[in-house]
């Protein structure tokens, strides 16, 4: 198992928890949580070791080129494959921005 | 199941574990205890180097069905095999315990336990074997206020110490693709040999300890369909019924006769075992 860290620029704080996936093979589970302006953190804990180049490269392609809330990201990877991964940060984002629009119609 | 009813139902078993329990309970009453963002997770996972998920594997749910309090626990099958450690089964152990005191205190609550399990988390032994312990005691407690429906839609089906709590249950519905038994056909296979359990033969397996089996020989009281309309229909039916006057664990004379009769010198056929349950259970 390994711990990997990362620090991102961000928005706006984002305005509740998410949480996507789950600790299944091949999965992963995506717990996010609001987190001060500016900055966003994420924390992966993979059961694979030695992909850090992978994940340092999938993350910053989400986090780095697009002004996104600020949140604080926590990872339960089970051996997901990149895609997977990816797919499960947006879905996460992607559930943020749904919950924001209801937030403003009622 | 047509192929219209097939296309229009929507499928249980493809919720995950928090849904399900959402799916069961009326629309907005749904509220997690000890959430995944509580971070109660496993100690004894992390120091053996295995990746933890943030609700252990169980969902603690507190709401209404039909308007009545009830608490549904869902196991996730995905996680580690919805294999039940410390945490995860102190969750339901803890919850089951507490919807006992509420009866005692004048609140009529309910439980559906949701069984997606291989059973104790082999790397919490005896942690894992001492809560699904306390959880057939806290079973045994409530079931005598209110109903606790135990239900496995599968795909994962119900295992080891967690089939002796499916056994104690007030009810049990299964669909056709769960699978109900005390041995997983792996170990079976290991400790019978080949010859006497075939793991990898999927059908011999189902028809042996599958959801339509399990039914047919009155181990389980409903099986049903892969729907959640279905499902929660059976699951009002049996809290509406009410404590059953004899629970099917207090027949267990009975289906150790039934046991007894099997002729073990030849391969018994599934046929045979319904008939066999049938008439010593009638």
């Amino acid at each position: 198992m390994e711990k990997i860290e990362y620090d991102y620029p961000a928005g706006a704080p984002a305005a509740q928890r998410v949480l996507t996936g789950v600790v299944g093979s091949g999965d992963l589970e995506v717990l996010l949580e609001p987190h001060d302006a500016g900055r966003t953190t994420v924390a992966v804990n993979t059961s694979v070791d030695g992909m850090k180049q992978v994940w340092s490269a999938l993350l910053a392609r989400v986090f780095a080129s697009a002004e996104l809330p600020a949140c604080k990201i926590e990872i339960n990877d089970f051996g997901a494959t990149p895609g997977v991964v990816r797919i499960r940060i947006e879905q996460a984002l992607e559930a943020l921005r749904e919950q924001a629009v209801e937030g403003q119609r009622s | 199941m047509n192929v219209d009813d097939l296309l229009q139902r929507a499928s249980f078993i493809e919720l995950d574990a928090r849904s399900r329990a959402r799916a069961l309970l009326d629309a907005g009453s749904m509220r997690e205890l000890i959430g995944p963002f509580d971070r109660v997770t496993s100690p004894w996972l992390a120091m053996q180097g295995i990746v933890t998920q943030s609700d252990d594997g169980v969902v603690v749910a507190k709401g209404t069905v039909d308007g009545h309090p009830t608490v549904v626990l869902s196991m996730v099958g995905e996680f580690q095999g919805g294999s039940l450690g410390e945490v995860g089964g102190a969750k339901i152990a803890g919850a089951l315990e507490l919807a006992a005191e509420d009866n005692r205190n004048g609140t009529p609550t309910r439980a559906a336990i949701l069984f997606e399990t291989g059973g104790v988390r082999l790397q919490e032994a005896n942690l894992g074997l001492a809560a699904i312990a306390e959880i057939h005691a806290a079973i045994v407690d409530l079931r005598r206020y209110q109903p606790v429906v135990g239900i496995s839609a599968g795909t994962v089906g119900c295992f080891g110490g967690m089939s002796i709590a499916a056994g104690l249950c007030s009810y049990l519905i299964v669909t056709r693709e769960a699978r109900l038994g005390l041995n997983g056909p792996a170990v079976i296979e290991q400790e019978a040999g080949v010859e006497e359990y075939e793991s990898r033969d999927r059908p011999f397996i189902w028809s042996f300890t599958g959801g339509e089996q399990r039914y047919e020989s009155g181990l389980v009281d409903a099986c049903v369909e892969d729907d959640v309309a279905q499902i929660r229909q059976t699951l009002g039916g049996y809290f509406r019924q009410g404590v059953p006057p004899i629970h099917r664990s207090d027949r267990q004379e009975d289906f150790l006769a039934c046991m007894a009769q099997i002729d073990t010198t030849r391969q018994a056929t599934p046929e045979q075992i319904r008939q066999l349950y049938r008439k010593g259970l009638s």
